[in-house]
Formats: structure tokens, sequence, C-alpha cells
């Protein structure tokens, strides 16, 4: 069962090894990680993805709180949120293939941001299942190299995730 | 208050904190901090090794409920603490470690006597701090102190580089501000009244006690609740104290080496009121099968331990202390009931116990006399068969006067941490009980000891073996005995002596009594020789992933003889004689 926590932390050295530790040491896993800024200098917000049952929720949920660094933890209902992830996807691009891949991107409203003789860098943002979909896709063409964001995840509405 | 150095101003912090004592052994970095020290009225004990600084803060901290300090150079200094920080981590225990650090410019560089501290210890620190300028010395304390105290106590870290210590500051305390910690004490009234009408729907009710109660000094209200509604209680082994243990109510230890009655009771009851314990491996035995009948409350400070290991009914988050007053509060008196009735039976059927030779000396018969000369004494432990014996044989009644690492089980605890605790209370006679394996592992602080007059009394149950592995070898590995056996090497009442120790032996049970009293008389550091057999087990012992169902007796028992005071509205019970 996969779920999403926000995190907003403070902006500190050695936060985020506290809490890759507390994962690490704890034994949960974690699918992905993600930091930046907030509109506050003295925080960060995290997204993290994590795979587990209710049990292994809820432990990761109290312990994370248990960090003095970290101010709030908030699970976010995939029903009740927006998700994003941003990949890039170098791709082989044969002469006889650039059309259909050209096809693909424009299906995906995914951008080229790179061309050259054997290969392009392509652009995808949306869900993760929407970033899924366009690398199988690609597959066929051989994927030389692909950097994903992981996944960042707001509450829809006025709701707020903040310190 | 002015420019300061970064080493005054430490100094000032530990001032501001109620700070009497620190426990440690300079190194290069620390040489500046060593100076201020030296015109500080903090009274600083020069430990042999840095393990045993952090276990005389932890012993200190135990027995004052105060916090404990220590004091360590960078890299090896401060790797040699790590053992004495995972230990109160292990049993929360409110702790501050100083350790000195390369200078700022230095860190990452793999400088001399450099060593990665906040790194290397931050799975068994509750917080810690690399302070990269004097200025943020006084914030950092004043969040140490409070965080290593509050909620549920733990040991704190703080790294000081040695450029931090000499540079100069204005000193200002400051308030506390920590947006990302709030540990919450107040219980919830909700959560009191479901737990309340459950206790008062059960028919057969336990109450499980561990550590929180201690640290929350909730053991009054704890004894109020159990006796209006007449619910035995039974201790981790954090928690042994909490509850006198001649109360017709008690159920003495639970788990792997509790008492068979109170293993029993937890499997039979119909509801488990567990306050301050985190239902440990040691406690629980095979956890699918742990109590299966039973509902349960849970009340912890801290959130975590709730739900972490077995299922909860009720949860109650808060202090321990409230929450048994609120509890008691709650709930109406109750008679005594069936289920009184069927405990007091398995008390009286399946009493704690060993086998009387009248040759060897046994060491349940050693606690047991010491129990009967020394009642007020400190019993701190060292880890195996001795901390099992010192749990089962003596008759704990109060919650600060039984110290032993629990959690993480650590040999060579005991010593140091009776130095700590002797020196927190110097008026109490503390006594370490322990075995001839674990002395020997901080068997140099007697110099610490002997030097700073701290009369602490070792009683070494010496069966030249590592007595507990060899017990497992014994009953498990077809008597292999593989690396467990010590030869009984060295005499220990020569040792004490080289230090200017006294040193004292039994060899039979007619000495017994004559040492102890000699120990107990002496008003100098004493070492307590007391030879004992290698085949001497822990029993009862529910083997390991073993249901409590199926606790075992391992020889034939004839009934300790622990003391037994009588409690008014409850039946005088028989006093046993000690034998010898």
């Amino acid at each position: 069962m996969k779920h999403t926590i926000a995190l907003i932390v403070e902006n500190r050295p050695g936060v985020l090894v506290r809490i890759a530790g507390l994962f690490s040491r704890r034994g949960f896993n974690i699918d992905s990680l993600t930091v930046g800024a907030t509109d506050n200098p003295d925080y960060s917000r995290m997204t993290i993805a994590v795979d587990g049952d209710e049990v292994v929720l809820e432990q990761v949920t109290k312990q994370l709180n248990k960090l003095i660094n970290v101010i709030r933890v908030s699970e976010l209902d995939p029903a009740e949120s927006v998700e994003r992830e941003l990949a890039m996807i170098k791709v082989a691009a044969r002469k006889e293939d650039r059309s259909e891949i050209m096809q693909i991107v424009s299906v995906f409203r995914a951008k080229i941001i790179d061309v050259s003789p054997r290969s392009m860098i392509i652009e995808v943002t949306g869900s993760q299942d929407k970033v899924e979909a366009m690398v199988r896709l690609l597959r066929q063409f051989g994927i030389k190299e692909m950097a994903r964001t992981g996944k960042v995840s707001m509450v829809r509405g006025t709701k707020v995730v903040g310190p | 208050m002015g420019k300061m150095s970064g080493a005054e101003a430490i100094l000032e912090c530990l001032k501001l904190e109620g700070v009497e004592i620190i426990f440690g052994l300079p190194g290069g970095v620390l040489l500046p901090l060593y100076d201020a020290i030296y015109d500080s009225d903090i009274r600083h004990i020069l430990v042999r090794h840095e393990q045993a600084a952090a276990h005389a803060a932890d012993g200190y901290a135990r027995a004052t409920g105060r916090v404990g300090v220590c004091l360590a150079t960078s890299g090896p200094g401060a790797t040699n603490l790590v053992t004495g920080i995972a230990t109160a981590y292990m049993d929360s225990v409110p702790l501050v470690a100083m350790t000195g650090q390369v200078p700022t410019n230095l860190i990452g560089k793999d400088a001399f006597q450099e060593a990665d501290i906040t790194g290397i210890t931050m799975p068994v620190t509750k917080h810690s701090y690399l302070v990269k300028d004097a200025k943020e010395i006084p914030r950092v304390f004043r969040e140490a102190f409070y965080i290593a105290r509050t909620g549920r106590p733990g040991p704190v870290l703080i790294d000081l580089p040695r450029d931090v210590t000499v540079n100069e500051l204005d000193f200002k305390y400051p308030e506390i501000n920590l947006p990302g910690y709030s540990p919450n004490l107040k219980v919830h009234n909700l959560q009191i009244k479901r737990a309340a009408a459950a206790l008062m729907e059960a028919e057969r009710p336990v109450i499980y006690v561990g550590g929180g109660v201690k640290y929350s000094d909730g053991h009054r209200e704890l004894v109020g609740l159990a006796e209006k509604i007449k619910a035995p209680v039974t201790t981790t082994l954090m928690g042994i104290g909490c509850f006198p243990e001649d109360h017709p109510l008690s159920l003495g230890m639970l788990g792997m080496h509790g008492t068979k009655y109170a293993n029993y009771a937890i499997q039979e009851a119909d509801l488990i009121l567990a306050v301050g314990a985190r239902f440990d491996d040691r406690v629980t035995g095979k956890v699918a099968s742990f109590a299966p009948q039973a509902r349960v409350i849970h009340v912890d400070v801290d959130p975590a331990e709730i739900g972490k290991n077995v299922r909860v009914d009720i949860p109650v988050v808060g202090d321990a202390k409230s929450a048994l007053a609120e509890l008691a509060k709650a709930v109406e008196e109750k008679p005594w009931s069936p289920w009184n009735d069927k405990v007091a039976g398995w008390k009286n059927d399946h009493p704690l116990g060993y086998a009387r030779d009248g040759e060897t000396i046994k060491p349940q018969a050693v606690l047991e006399m010491l129990c009967r000369l020394c009642p007020e004494a400190v019993i701190v432990t060292e880890v195996g068969q001795n901390q099992m014996w010192a749990a089962q044989f003596f008759t704990h009644g109060d919650p600060r006067r039984f110290i032993s690492s629990g959690g993480l089980g650590t040999m060579g605890y005991g010593f140091p941490a009776a130095i700590g605790a002797k020196l927190g209370c110097p008026d109490a006679e503390v006594f370490d009980i322990a075995g001839d394996g674990s002395f020997q592992m901080n068997i140099q602080e007697l110099a610490t000891a002997v030097i700073n007059d701290v009369a602490v009394k070792v009683i070494v149950l010496n069966n030249g073996v590592l007595g507990m592995v060899r017990q497992w070898q014994d009953l498990f590995y077809e008597k292999r005995f593989s690396g467990t056996t010590l030869n009984r090497i060295p005499d220990f009442v020569k040792v004490a002596e080289a230090y200017g120790g006294l040193g004292l032996r039994a060899t039979k049970p007619s000495e017994v009594e004559g040492v102890l009293k000699e120990a107990i008389d002496s008003d100098v550091v004493t070492v307590v020789d007391i030879i004992i057999s290698p085949d001497e087990k822990v029993s009862p012992m529910v083997p390991a992933g073993a249901s409590l169902s199926e606790i075992l007796e391992l020889e034939k028992v004839d009934q300790a003889a622990g003391i037994q005071r009588s409690y008014p509205g409850y039946p005088a019970s028989e006093v046993l004689e000690l034998e010898g």
C-alpha cells in the first residue's frame, strides 16, 4: 500500500540525515523523497512516498513526529490531493522513429528539450501514473538515461500543510 | 551578562541548569573547556574510561531524577561514550553528553581524533547538536537540557568544536523556542473515561508497569489505583520498585525470568492496563500468544510506543503519574474478587524460589540476606544472571532504589552507574550486584571510586563464567560451553586492595552474613567476592520465542524468603526464615 506524507521540517543541516536514518533504522521503505524550500526560509518541505500497511504508516508518522526538527507530519489522501512528478528521459531517436516519438510527446503534453542526431531528451510532468505510462511507451525506442524528481503533492482546496 | 568565552558560557549554562557534578575525561580539543572547569564550582569526577563517564551520569540521573552530564574528548573519547549513550536511550534516561570536536575548519578533513559523533549517535540520541558558532551555546544548552528531561526523557549530545569553546560571545540565556517539540503530558479526559469504564467492567484485570511510572514519580498514584480496584500489579525490570513487592497485590516481575504467577495472570487476564511500558520481547514472549484474552489499555507519554508491538484497544497518551491519578479518581472501589483469590492461589502454588543444598553459596540467598540486612539499599546491577537474581530475590519497594540496564543490557554498566548513584545520593547505601564477567568490563573505575571516596559496595557473584550465556548453552546447546569460561581470574580481593579499597571473600554459606555485614559497615570502596557454582541458574524461565504460558521451572524449588510487611486490610502472609 502506497502512502504520501508531507513534512514541514526546520531548514537546518542534518535534518535530511535524521529522516533518512529513521527510515533505514526502523525498516521502513521509502519509494521516493523530495526536499525543497517553502515560502518561509526557516522551513523546508519534504514529500515522502512510503510503502507499507496502516500499522507501518502509523509508526512512520509517530516516529517522524518525535524528531525535534520535524514541525508537521501529514498524510495526504490521494483522493483529496494533487500530485506531480517531473521526469527527464533521454531516448534513442533514430531517424525512422522520430515522428512516432514526437507523436507520443504530443499526446502526453510533454516537451522535447534537447535534440541530437541520435537521441532526444523529453521532459514530462504529471502524476506518477502518467510518467510511468510514458516511460513504458518510450522503452521500445531505447531509454538511455532517466532522471525523475519523485513526486510532490498538495491538498486540494483551502486546507494547508504548514508550520 | 557581558562577553565571555565559549567554555565559560558552557559552564554558565550548566550552572543555570543546576548541574552540580559532571563525569569526564579530558583530551586535546577540550583543553579550553577543562581550563574553565579548573575555576568552576561544578564538581568534575575524572573517570578512567569514557564509557564509565556516561554510565556514571546515567546512574546519577536514575537515582536522583536529575539530568546526568558527561564529557569526553573528540574521536575515541566520544566513541567510548556511545555504549553509555545507547544504554540511556534504551531506558529513557535524561542525559546530556558533551563531546569535544576538532576545530570547525578541520571538520570533514579526517583530522587527528576526528569522529562524526553526531552522525554515529543519531540512532541512539533523543536529539543532538553540532555547535558551529559560540553564539549558539546558550540556546543549544537550554534546549538540550529541556529535551533531555521532558516528555519521554533521553540522552542529548552536544558536539563542541575547539574554536567554539574559545571564541567569545555575549551571554544571554534564551527562552525555549522549539516549534517541533511539544511533549503531550496532559491526558485526554475522554480516554480516561473509557479506560476507567473498562477497568470497572473487567473481571480479571492486571496492571503492567514499566519505567515510565518511575520517571514520572507516579508510584503513589499507582498504589492508590491498584488498591482501589484490587488489581494485581506486575512490573517490568525497569518498573521494579514502583509497587512494593511485599504488597498482597504485587505479582513481582513478569516476562522471561518473571514470576510464574505474574505470567499466568497476564495470560488469563481479561484486561491489561499497561503504564509507561513498551511490550518488549523479554516481557511478552511470543507476541501472538501474549495475553490472548485481554483488552489492552496503554498509557504512555510517547505516542509512538502505543500500538508499536501489540494491538491497543484504549490508547492514553500522557504522563503516567497524572493518568494514574485521573484513573484512580474515575474508578469506584472494588471488592476483593474471585480473580484475586485465583492469583493468590498461583502465588501460593508457584512461589519464586531456588533449591537450597546447604553446601554451596546460593546467589539468591545472598540477595535475600542483603535485603534483610539493608532493606533500604540502592541496588544497581550489572547484566546477566546477577541482574535477574537481584531483580527476583531482593524485595524491592522504592522506584529509585533499583537501577539496571534493561533495554540495551549493558555488561559493565553497574559499577560506574553505582558510583554515579552514590554521588547523587551520598547518604544511601549503594550496592553493585555484579558477576565476575560484568565487573571486569569497568573494573578500572575502582580508582575513580577510591580517589573520590565514593564508598560503593560491589557484590561479585563469582561463578567464574559468563553465567547467563552458559545457562543457555547448558539448556539448549548440549552443554557445549563455547567461550563462556573465565577461569576465576583475577583475585578480586587483591584487585580491590591494589586500588586501595577493601576486599572480602565468602566461599561457604556460613560466611555470607559476616562479609555482607562487614561490607555494610565499611566506609570505603568494598568488593565482596562471593564464590558460587557455575551451574547455578536463573529460574523460572520462558524459553526464547515461547509463550508466557510455557514458563519453566528449571529445578525443584524451595520458597524464597523475601521480606514481608503487613498491609492493613489484607491477610498477613507467612514469613519464611532464612537458611544459614
